[in-house]
């Protein structure tokens, strides 16, 4: 059970962190139609998180639910990628603030939902049978998510000079993060073993070719890839992870008695 | 969400609306006052009168920066709500405030008044939104207050408007009408299931209350009696049922709704009048309402602040789309 356990955290730590910065757009956008369309976003990934939780849930047992999950656990607990976890602007410290960068959200959105639309269709045959379901309910959401950033994706990038350095500057900036995808972790290993999961490098090439396709046709150039690979996966994360963490949850653990 | 009534004129000074006739063409003039008298619709090919044109697009275009600028004081309990349930609802509810919004700026737009024109009146200060939004919402519990009593307010301000003559905005009214009503009853459940919890819960509710109750009911704007453009809304079909009347409604059917929940309402003077079959209710400060109104309000100068920033920082954004659909559509005339 621990496999799977731990597999479907990831998944659903990777929903709910990346919903909670979506979210942070909402009254904020660069146009209306962009708040609406990011608040979906957001209402997607949550929704994911808590039909990947609530499994987690029924799995644990006990006194277990989808709000322990989410607001009782700490950030060395949270398996998501760290690219998701990031603020919506350039590099800057944990503590630094700056305004939110829309060419650094839709990239994003864009690297992960490009990885999810083939990860999701490869889990619609996973052998846990709720995860299928929640993988092809997942997947529909996706595709809407990917052609959404990679529409803004090309926008940005054919846009205008300043729109194209911008952009560029975020692709710059997010893209070592997505090496992570690709590294080995225990905890994948094990869901691949117990067939609950699948091995994400076998889509790395069918990933590779949805990213140079849109890059291509937004006049972007792929950065090359070195250095540092994250591991938020396996709980350690980056500085921002833990003021996201202490923001959310800070109501709740405020009233741990309390009924919402 | 809301209206406060659209009453009050945008920039301190503006002239309301004269009743004397209009001096257009006179069989124009006759048969639009028919199709009025007679209920009938207006529709965005019609002549209409200049002023019940202009009296349309400030109404309109203040309900729809009453919406945008609404999604402010909830949105700022969305990275901090207690349950992922709620978190959904509440993203949910603001993105619904978002799309009314979006059909209200549409239906100002028949008019002919570009959406950039309107958020240049609210950007520049010059466009009144509803007052309410220069409230601070202080607790989780103030999210739930909204829906009930804000959202509560708005409904029975914008229910008559689902029959108002102009038709997109009568059309765009009925679906409004039923999220805020769903809206409404979201807000009163949260709050009912705080009410079975802790004691610390339970105070949260009721402070929330006694901060919101005074402003809800000022949200129905002044007195008839003082209320200038009332009279010509009436004749026009744009208002249905006066500030007082819909005052006094709410006041009614909400009521009830507090013993429910077990709350107190600020009032003392709020008490069941058996001869007129209404409660009565205590004086609002007008005064504050005024000051809130011309922007002396706790919160008037962040919100303007930060609709402001959102749109100065989206305007690479805008550009870069605009460039990519130009460079898109050259192509395409040159292949």
């Amino acid at each position: 059970m621990k496999p799977a356990i731990d597999y479907l955290l990831h998944l659903a730590d990777n929903a709910l962190v990346l919903g909670q910065r979506n979210a942070e757009w909402c009254g904020h956008g660069p146009i209306l139609e962009e708040d609406i369309a990011l608040s979906n976003v957001s209402l997607d990934l949550i929704g994911q998180a808590r039909l990947l939780y609530q499994l987690v849930a029924s799995l644990k047992g006990g006194n277990c639910t989808e709000d322990r999950l989410a607001y009782f656990r700490d950030t060395h607990e949270f398996r998501n990628y760290t690219l998701l976890e990031l603020p919506h602007h350039g590099p800057l410290s944990g503590y630094a603030q700056s305004s939110l960068d829309y060419g650094t959200t839709i990239v994003r959105n864009f690297l992960y939902s490009a990885l999810m639309a083939l990860l999701w269709e490869a889990l619609e045959k996973s052998t846990n049978a709720d995860l299928a379901a929640i993988a092809a309910k997942s997947l529909k959401e996706v595709r809407y998510h990917l052609r959404h950033s990679r529409d803004w994706l090309v926008r940005l990038g054919d846009g205008t000079d300043e729109s194209h350095a911008r952009v560029q500057a975020s692709l710059d900036h997010l893209f070592p993060y997505t090496q992570e995808f690709w590294a080995h972790s225990p905890a994948e290993a094990a869901a691949i073993a117990a067939g609950i999961g699948v091995d994400v490098t076998t889509l790395k090439a069918d990933w590779d070719s949805i990213v140079d396709a849109a890059l291509e046709e937004a006049t972007l150039k792929r950065p090359a890839l070195s250095g540092y690979v994250t591991e938020g996966k396996q709980g350690i994360h980056s500085e921002h992870l833990g003021f996201l963490l202490a923001e959310m949850q800070s109501l709740a653990r405020a009233h741990p008695n309390g009924v919402w | 969400m809301y209206t406060q009534s659209f009453n009050v004129p945008d920039s301190p000074g503006a002239k309301t609306v004269a009743l004397a006739p209009s001096t257009e063409d006179p069989a124009l003039q006759a048969a639009f006052d028919a199709r009025i008298d007679a209920d009938g619709r207006i529709e965005p090919q019609d002549w209409m009168p200049e002023a019940y044109r202009k009296t349309l697009v400030r109404q309109i275009s203040q309900h729809a920066h009453s919406e945008i600028v609404g999604m402010l004081p909830e949105g700022n309990w969305i990275s901090r709500a207690p349950s992922l349930k709620r978190k959904a609802i509440l993203i949910a509810k603001v993105q619904d405030e978002g799309g009314h919004g979006l059909y209200l700026y549409s239906a100002a737009e028949t008019l002919g008044t570009s959406r950039d024109q309107m958020l240049d009146g609210l950007h520049s200060g010059r466009a009144k939104y509803s007052s309410i939004f220069n409230y601070p919402t202080l607790t989780w519990a103030d999210v739930g207050v909204i829906g009930w009593l804000v959202d509560g307010a708005a409904i029975m301000n914008q229910v008559p408007l689902c029959r108002c003559s102009y038709g997109p905005y009568a059309r765009a009214m009925v679906r409004v009408c039923k999220e805020e009503s769903f809206h409404q009853r979201q807000g009163y459940e949260a709050l009912l299931v705080m009410m079975t919890g802790t004691a610390e819960q339970k105070a949260m509710v009721q402070d929330a209350v006694n901060r919101w109750w005074w402003k809800c009911l000022a949200m129905f704007g002044p007195p008839d009696a003082d209320s200038p453009n009332s009279a010509q809304g009436m004749r026009w079909g744009i208002k249905r049922v006066s500030n007082d009347e819909l005052r006094q409604k709410f006041v009614d059917a909400t009521v009830p709704q507090a013993k429910v929940l077990g709350v107190t309402l600020p009032d003392p003077d709020l008490k069941w009048n058996e001869e007129r079959q209404h409660y009565d209710y205590g004086q609002i400060d007008w005064n504050e309402f005024w000051e809130t109104v011309n922007g002396n309000g706790p919160c008037n100068k962040e919100r303007l602040a930060t609709r402001v920033k959102a749109h100065n920082e989206g305007q690479w954004v805008r550009d870069a789309a605009l460039a990519h659909a130009a460079k898109k559509q050259a192509m395409k005339e040159a292949a």
